[in-house]
């Protein structure tokens, strides 16, 4: 083929590794969500918290800043420890989701509605490259709200601590990685799971704010009826908090008593992993290049 | 090209494909047959959508169980559905598209673009594709087919939906690609002229088996036999000496008359000896076997390949 000779010729050039060629995904799918200004405006404002943490710790450090700004009552605050990571990553968290909830819907969704999916599989792609593309997009996003400025916030503690702060502290960096991608996991999923399902984006939407809140409401409901705390296994957000409050080692307080709380940590580990599995389940079950009716 | 070995497919409960065996040969290979018949579960089989129940299938040489992502590295694929991200622009889909093929992205645009000129639509390329008429977007479906470069071409219902001038053209660049040496396509359709005008084999699948694969000029040749024609001149020895040749021949008035050839005469031949009796053939008409008849034939259960007729007459 040539735009001037106009005839077809068959390729004959170098082609690209097939172990990153996933990525060409996520590259197309920014250039398309990030035409909205929206999103870019709120992405960035994902970022600021971690600014108003920064400051936190600069003030920490910064007697000086702390007596010229006439500071008092905020040592429970700026105090720089597993909690404050565990309250950076519970805040982040929930923007985590909302922007999960925003872009995620509309990543498979599309394609299955335009029938797409076949023009994928008929090329040297497969099912696991294409799921992995599209984790990808959300993956990365939620990442640069979440473990990325976390470890950045963890660097500058350790530079601005002493050796002992970061030798008594090093496993936070850790937990933040390890929660960070448990959340990330089950948001994009999830976020997947229900784009494969529900062709139209905003009943997809919908549908994932209905599991992470009427659920929650719907255990509750189990919980006064039957008199039993088990209830609490729909409730997706009370169990990462005890996963993060567990990983963080955080010690339980009267805020989770009667919340998260009343289940056990391997319960809330539970939930996450069986909730996993469930998303992953649909969408090897939807994931197909052409739908067999049975 | 495409071995069948034994092949059998099914979805569900139901049995679709069963116990396929053929050696497809053929550059351009038509597959025909009615609604249900297994064509596109054929297709799709062959592209690795759906897993054979028993026996396999082999491209190139290559099993399709095994080396299916090598497989479609060399195939071009262009659905019957209207397959699309309909936000996107054209070019941007069909590029997207060659890179997923592997094509870096550089080569990948410059491809896009010539596929796009290619199939006509160059002025057309920067628009959405969900803002293209239905001939526009078969012509981008095929440009998504072939931006890769493929060695086998897969066309499902190439032609749906357009009107005759598009479809003469779509034909006409199946055609084009059918000639480039070293291209394959197999063609489903169920119009039959398409796959007369584009096609060297038909493989014709009824419930699920095989009812006739054949070569179509082969079967066209082969009833050349049936001959009518009009001469001018034509006399007593012009009559026997196209009867030794072996002809059948009946004479009526105005010269005209009806013969049959028998397999071994060829019409150069029947030319030849009107040129030694200074006979002039105005006018000659043989019977072809049209596309139709094979398809009927085989719905029928009746078709024979021509070689195997000759192998029976041998016999």
């Amino acid at each position: 083929m040539s735009v001037n000779k106009r005839v077809y010729r068959p390729y004959a050039g170098r082609y690209t590794s097939e172990k990153t060629r996933f990525l060409i995904l996520p590259r197309y799918a920014y250039s398309s969500l990030f035409d909205s200004r929206f999103l870019l405006a709120f992405f960035v404002a994902c970022n600021i918290p971690t600014l108003l943490f920064l400051a936190a710790i600069y003030f920490s450090h910064n007697p000086l800043a702390q007596a010229m700004l006439q500071m008092k009552g905020t040592e429970v605050f700026l105090k720089i420890d597993n909690g404050f990571f565990e309250k950076f990553l519970r805040f982040q968290g929930l923007l985590c989701f909302i922007l999960a909830a925003w872009v995620g819907p509309g990543l498979i969704s599309a394609d299955l509605s335009n029938d797409a999916l076949p023009l994928y599989l008929a090329r040297p792609f497969s099912r696991t490259e294409y799921v992995l593309g599209k984790f990808t997009v959300l993956g990365a996003l939620l990442s640069l709200v979440t473990w990325i400025p976390g470890l950045l916030l963890f660097a500058v503690q350790a530079d601005l601590a002493d050796w002992t702060w970061f030798s008594k502290s090093y496993w936070i960096a850790g937990s933040l990685i390890l929660g960070s991608f448990i959340w990330i996991a089950l948001l994009s999923l999830m976020a997947l799971a229900f784009s494969a399902w529900i062709k139209w984006k905003l009943s997809a939407t919908a549908l994932m704010l209905g599991v992470f809140f009427a659920l929650a409401g719907f255990g509750e409901a189990v919980n006064e009826i039957l008199r039993t705390k088990w209830g609490k296994i729909f409730n997706l957000p009370a169990a990462i908090q005890l996963v993060w409050l567990d990983l963080f080692q955080v010690p339980m307080n009267s805020r989770f008593r009667g919340g998260a709380g009343d289940l056990p940590s391997w319960a809330a580990w539970a939930i996450l992993l069986s909730f996993t599995s469930f998303c992953l389940l649909m969408l090897n079950r939807k994931l197909k290049a052409r739908e067999v009716v049975r | 090209m495409i071995e069948l070995e034994d092949l059998s497919v099914q979805l569900g409960k139901r049995l679709i494909l069963s116990n396929l065996k053929a050696s497809l040969k053929g550059r351009a290979i038509g597959l025909l047959g009615p609604n249900g018949s297994g064509k596109s579960t054929l297709i799709n089989t062959l592209l690795g959508f759906h897993p054979p129940l028993s026996g396999t299938a082999r491209i190139f040489g290559k099993d399709i169980r095994t080396h299916a992502k090598e497989l479609r590295r060399v195939i071009g694929y262009m659905p019957e559905s209207d397959s699309f991200i309909s936000d996107m622009t054209g070019v941007g889909f069909v590029r997207y598209m060659a890179e997923i093929s592997g094509l870096p992205a550089n080569e990948a645009m410059e491809r896009t673009h010539e596929a796009f000129f290619y199939v006509g639509l160059g002025e057309a390329r920067y628009r959405k594709l969900g803002t293209y008429s239905l001939g526009m977007k078969q012509m981008a479906k095929l440009a998504q087919a072939i931006v890769h470069g493929p060695q086998l071409l897969f066309l499902d219902e190439p032609t749906n939906g357009l009107d005759p001038p598009a479809r003469q053209r779509m034909i006409n660049l199946i055609r084009e690609i059918r000639d480039t040496p070293g291209m394959y396509l197999i063609l489903s359709s169920h119009l039959l002229r398409d796959v007369e005008e584009c096609c060297e084999e038909a493989l014709i699948l009824r419930d699920g088996k095989i009812a006739a694969y054949c070569n179509l000029d082969e079967e066209r040749r082969s009833n050349r036999k049936f001959i009518e024609m009009e001469t001018v001149g034509a006399k007593e020895e012009f009559s026997s000496a196209i009867e030794q040749l072996g002809c059948e021949c009946a004479w009526f008035s105005n010269g005209r008359a009806k013969l049959v050839l028998p397999p071994s005469v060829e019409m150069r031949q029947l030319y030849n000896t009107a040129a030694q009796f200074s006979v002039q053939i105005r006018k000659i008409n043989y019977r072809k076997d049209s596309l139709e008849d094979i398809f009927l034939r085989a719905m029928d259960g009746k078709f024979q390949p021509e070689k195997m007729k000759a192998q029976s007459n041998v016999s």
